[in-house]
């Protein structure tokens, strides 16, 4: 099972093209970018659409997605699990699994958002299984 | 225009050292280049063109022109990473063509085992990076990134452990034969799986060394080749591109070898097929195996049944590589792969590779790299050279 000890989450170094997301998130609530332009979102969260280079505006994400790759970090102080999770809303982006059995992560797998305090005490985005 | 033709590698030097720790990275800088243009007849007074990457100490070129008091009329810092050196060459021969210099200097050199390093720490790659705040606090390091590439290519094509860990029993073979490889013994396929896992599918054996050390090369226009005593290797064609995650359609199932290539192919007139000896990046197995199929030597997939049984190995298999044993066992230094690919493919189309490993009939070689990270953003190059 998962180790009692959790790794430290370094703080992002939060700039003004991505504070709506992190404001958000300290409400508790998922951001997601969109391209204005295609209607698609896209990963990672910036201020220009990476599809047209034009207007991006927030919508909620469900916070609900599919591990595409996993590798759990073995040589580490504490065991951690950096992932690549495909959102239901189409994006996949890099991300940790936690709150899991390390050896039974798997590639297909459902996962959902979870919340866990970064070394500042701020919401940082985890996925956990669903 | 096409650089086909337009220039010549007539120096290569890899610094012997694996620890340096009573060296600066200047001087190894320094130590190299003089080892390259000893190579090939020159003296520093020769070079008109200097090029270097992110690993020369000061602002791009600037620092070390003057710490080696360079007369210049071209400068290039092109930063790719790992594979900066092997893009380097092809620039140089860029500039030769356009008139820009006659005498192409590059070095590269770095002492991370000396300070430490290790691929399994998360490294910071620039806290002003646009990726930085939604990567770096995931814990994303160097081997847990290819990791990743490795566990989706299992999970596609079934890849396998085993297959991976041939490409290092291959490399181990290459190294016993190189009195300066940091590992020289040879493994089998079960010591590399029965070795401990770093990150998961990736084990302690699936890595490269890191190592202190450096290498240069001297590119030359065929009027200054000529007056040389050298064999001569001539460049016929090279490519370089780059793959990132693409606004989050991330697909890590191949790298950015799959357009680097077939630029490179084209230049050359030459197909996979005419590659007598290929030096292939290695910082992890994975590395190679997804370059191999993205060069073309074969489908997308069958990476794994390619390199198995020995494939790899000089005198054994179809694809002899990095027969000085590559990252995985000779050499990494600077964590940066590119300029000793491009040392030994020169080293074996002049045959004077080691004799064990050297390919017979070696008329035509490539080298090949990728630089930052297959797992997140990346960039390649691809150069394809003749002995003439």
């Amino acid at each position: 099972m998962a180790d009692t000890k959790e790794r430290a989450i370094p703080a992002p170094l939060v700039n003004p093209e991505t504070e709506p997301f992190w404001a958000a998130a300290k409400e508790g609530r998922f951001l997601l970018p969109f391209c204005v332009e295609t209607g698609k979102a896209f990963w990672y969260p910036r201020g220009v659409s990476p599809f047209t280079l034009g207007k991006v505006e927030w919508r909620e994400s469900r916070g609900t997605g599919t591990i595409y790759s996993v590798s759990v970090m073995k040589r580490a102080p504490q065991i951690y699990a950096i992932a690549y999770v495909t959102l239901d809303e189409g994006c996949t982006m890099m991300t940790n699994i936690v709150d899991c059995d390390w050896d039974g992560l798997a590639i297909g797998q459902r996962v959902q958002v979870t919340w866990k305090p970064d070394e500042e005490g701020n919401p940082y985005p985890q996925f956990k299984p669903a | 225009m096409s650089i086909k033709g337009k220039a010549y590698i007539m120096g290569a030097f890899e610094h012997p050292t694996r620890l340096a720790k009573d060296k600066s990275v200047a001087q190894l800088h320094a130590e190299c280049a003089l080892g390259a243009l000893q190579d090939a007849g020159l003296t520093k007074d020769d070079v008109d063109g200097y090029f270097c990457a992110g690993d020369a100490p000061g602002m791009g070129p600037v620092g070390m022109s003057d710490y080696m008091n360079l007369k210049l009329r071209h400068l290039d810092s092109t930063e790719m990473g790992g594979c900066s050196y092997i893009a380097h060459v092809a620039h140089a021969a860029e500039a030769i063509a356009a008139g820009k210099c006659s005498v192409a200097l590059i070095t590269l050199a770095g002492r991370p085992r000396s300070e430490g390093h290790s691929g399994a720490v998360p490294r910071m790659r620039g806290a002003d990076a646009p990726d930085t705040q939604w990567e770096f606090p995931t814990g994303v390091a160097t081997v847990n990134a290819y990791a990743m590439c490795a566990a989706r290519h299992m999970h596609e094509y079934g890849t396998t452990a085993e297959q991976l860990a041939w490409i290092k029993v291959a490399a181990s073979h290459h190294a016993q034969h190189n009195p300066h490889a940091m590992l020289r013994d040879v493994v089998t396929v079960e010591q590399v799986v029965g070795s401990p896992l770093i990150a998961t599918p990736l084990h302690r054996l699936d890595c490269c060394v890191v190592s202190d050390g450096g290498g240069a090369l001297i590119v030359t226009s065929p009027e200054v080749a000529k007056q040389l005593k050298r064999p001569k290797v001539k460049v016929l064609g090279a490519g370089e591109s780059f793959k990132g995650q693409m606004g989050g359609q991330v697909d890590l199932t191949y790298s950015a070898g799959r357009r680097s290539g077939p630029i490179a192919f084209a230049e050359a007139g030459v197909t996979p097929g005419d590659i007598k000896y290929a030096s292939i990046y290695d910082s992890f197995t994975i590395t190679v195996l997804m370059q191999i199929e993205d060069l073309g030597f074969c489908e997308k997939g069958q990476g794994g049944k390619f390199v198995a049984d020995g494939n790899l190995i000089s005198g054994v298999g179809k694809l002899p590589f990095n027969t000085d044993g590559g990252g995985l066992c000779n050499n990494h230094p600077a964590n940066r792969g590119g300029i000793t690919k491009v040392i030994e493919a020169v080293r074996q189309l002049r045959g004077e590779a080691h004799p064990a490993v050297q390919v017979k009939n070696c008329d035509v070689a490539l080298a090949h790299g990728t630089g930052g990270l297959l797992g997140s953003r990346h960039a390649a190059a691809t150069l394809i050279m003749e002995r003439e």
